[in-house]
């Protein structure tokens, strides 16, 4: 018998039944529908939150005061280090390969421009922030890299802050108050965005040794290090590892690297999806039974039919890769429904909803595709086996 | 060539055994016409399926032009019931979803002739039972006359040596099962080993060689 045979009867089978073929077919359509749409969720916030991270540049080393073994800042143990100085910032602007150092802390405070005001973040920083972290300036310049004692009065708005304060008034040259003291604004930063609920466009930048004495700290909470692209982080990381342990007698600090933070990230958002496509299988399974019912119900229906096929001199082999083809059709056709059902469904919200994190997650719709015939294989083996197996008097007796 | 030596089928029934066939001796020359008749009960449906291959004996041999087949394997037995016997069921068995044409065609898509060679064929078949104008229709489209004379045409679409028919013209009234009759015998004429089951004396004495089966032996033979 030709495969080609095989394959007709197997469809015609099917099309002889529309309304129940058609439910079966859906059930599968439905999961595998579920899964490409749940990656595509999931595969969407993965980039989405790895882009939220890499708009600072990649080529960055982040150093916290504090011994950690996890990421982020810890505070239990801050009173027995030597906190992160400006020195310690200059220190390292001195080191090969680096290109540039901007120590960092943040606070909230209230900034006013004559009657108007706001509170708002202040973010004290070095002359390297355009570079270190990719955002230009949009009007006037940067603060400038004055000695940290002698730092003259300067400040730079964030998009959101020069419209909130200076509605329709040049800001630059004006005098604004943050925190009670004055300062005059230089520049105006390029719009940025949020960036993990951060506000970046509503923010004051005030040169740092002056943002220490507002919010009365000793020290920085963070220094970031922009190497140079060629450089390799592990050797950067290890140069300013050393040079901060004898600066300070002890490793009391952290190193955190972009690539780290990446590499954890990205390792989270994987599981991420991985757990959102383990989700959308259970409908996948659903869809499976179905198949597993409606071919069982077919073998029973059709006894007579294979005990006839069986006398005019069909093989079991022959029986067997019938009811599997039905059962592979039905597998396949839903997942090719389901696939073109869940990336129609992508595009359209892409297209009417913009700023979606919604990213198809190609190696997840060849797997669901190739999956729905597997399913089909999986589901259908049983009931195939069992038709096969029919003697062909029986079966021709169950008219 | 047909020949069975000492063929018996016994069923297990509730603990006892029952005997269908008892030593049954018989041998069938090439383009014979035989009826096998006899009460109801008595064995003439599993004899024919002894014969057909359908079924495989408890004890006896099985010898087909003069070769063994009586332990061969599944499958090998069905390329001998797909090349050389032809099928008549009292209940036609037809497949409901095909037309006609699709359910005469069948045995050639079984022996995996090409699609175009089958069509020929299919409409050879169909031209000479009277069915041409009746290619595209279902089964339940059609008469019981009709769809004896499909299952007619799927049974002689191979050319098969062996024509084996239990109760063809048990579903038929009497007019249309004599016209089934007539087509058999003529296929018979034309060199066809005829072997028919019926309980139907009048159609039963037309066979030139009358088998009678009572209790699964045979109790006469002319
Ligand atoms: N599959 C079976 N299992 C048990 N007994 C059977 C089976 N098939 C036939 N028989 C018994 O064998 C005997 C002969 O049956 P059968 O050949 O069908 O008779 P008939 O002459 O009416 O065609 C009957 O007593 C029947 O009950
Ligand atoms: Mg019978």
């Amino acid at each position: 018998m030709r495969s080609t045979d095989h394959l007709r009867l197997a469809a015609g089978a099917i099309t002889a039944h529309p309304a129940r073929s058609i439910l079966t077919v859906l059930g599968i359509m439905v999961g595998i529908a579920a899964v490409i749409l749940l990656t595509a969720i999931g595969e969407g916030v993965r980039l989405y939150v790895l882009a939220e991270f890499t708009q600072f540049g990649t080529n960055l080393i982040a150093v916290f005061p504090g011994r950690n073994t996890t990421l982020g800042i810890s505070g239990a143990t801050i009173s027995t280090i030597r906190p992160l100085s400006l020195d310690d910032a200059t220190a390292l602007e001195r080191l090969d390969q680096v290109t540039a150092v901007v120590p960092v802390i943040q606070g909230n405070a209230r900034i006013e421009y004559g009657k108007l005001g706001r509170r708002s973040m202040v973010l004290g920083v070095g002359a390297g922030v355009p570079e270190a972290w990719q955002m230009p300036v949009a009007s006037g310049s940067f603060l400038p890299g004055d000695n940290p004692g002698t730092a003259r009065t300067y400040a730079v708005l964030g998009d959101r802050m020069r419209k909130e304060l200076f509605a329709g008034v040049n800001p630059l040259g004006k005098r604004i108050r943050v925190g009670g003291d004055r300062f005059r604004v230089i520049g105006v930063m390029a719009p940025k965005g949020q960036m993990l609920g951060f506000d970046l466009d509503d923010t004051v930048y005030l040169p740092v040794s002056r943002a220490m004495e507002i919010f009365n700290r000793e020290g920085v909470m963070e220094i970031d290090i922009l190497y140079e692209s060629k450089a390799r982080a592990a050797y950067v990381e290890q140069r300013v590892r050393e040079l901060l342990i004898a600066r300070h007698g002890s490793e009391d600090f952290s190193i955190v690297t972009q690539d780290q933070m990446l590499e954890v990230l990205d390792s989270i958002m994987n599981i991420l999806t991985l757990g959102v496509a383990a989700i959308g299988s259970i409908s996948l399974l659903v869809g499976a039974v179905g198949i597993i019912t409606i071919m069982t119900i077919t073998v029973t229906e059709r006894t007579a039919e294979i005990g006839l096929l069986r006398a005019l001199g069909a093989r079991r082999r022959n029986i067997l890769l019938l009811f599997l083809g039905e059962a592979v059709l039905l597998g396949g056709v839903g997942g090719i429904a389901g696939t073109g059902l869940a990336l129609g469904i992508i595009l359209l919200l892409q297209i009417l909803v913009t700023g979606l994190p919604l990213e198809i997650a190609w190696n997840y719709v060849t797997t669901a595709l190739l999956f729905s015939l597997v399913i089909g294989i999986l589901s259908g083996i049983a009931p195939a086996i069992r038709a096969a197996a029919l003697h062909p008097l029986e079966a021709l007796r169950a008219e | 060539m047909i020949s069975l030596r000492k063929i018996s089928r016994h069923y297990q029934q509730g603990g006892q055994q029952l005997a269908a066939l008892q030593d049954i001796d018989l041998e069938i020359g090439p383009g014979e016409y035989i009826s096998i008749m006899g009460p109801s009960g008595s064995g003439k449906s599993t004899l024919l399926n002894q014969i057909a291959l359908l079924d495989r004996p408890t004890s006896g041999t099985y010898l087909l032009h003069g070769r063994d087949v009586t332990g061969l394997p599944d499958d090998e037995q069905a390329r001998i019931r797909r090349e050389n016997m032809g099928f008549v069921f009292q209940f036609f068995h037809l497949i409901p979803r095909l037309s006609a044409a699709e359910n005469i065609e069948i045995p050639l898509v079984l022996s995996g002739v090409d699609s175009v060679l089958r069509k020929q064929q299919v409409a050879k078949a169909m031209l000479s039972f009277g069915l041409q104008d009746r290619s595209t229709h279902r089964p339940d489209q059609l008469s019981g006359g009709e769809c004896q004379r499909v299952a007619i045409a799927r049974a002689t679409i191979m050319h098969p040596g062996t024509l084996l028919a239990d109760e063809p013209t048990g579903n038929l009234d009497q007019a249309t099962g004599k016209q089934v009759i007539d087509l058999l015998e003529q296929l018979n004429r034309q060199g066809v080993t005829l072997i028919m089951v019926t309980h139907d004396p009048a159609i039963g004495e037309r066979a030139s060689r009358r088998v009678k089966i009572v209790d699964g032996r045979i109790s006469s033979d002319a």
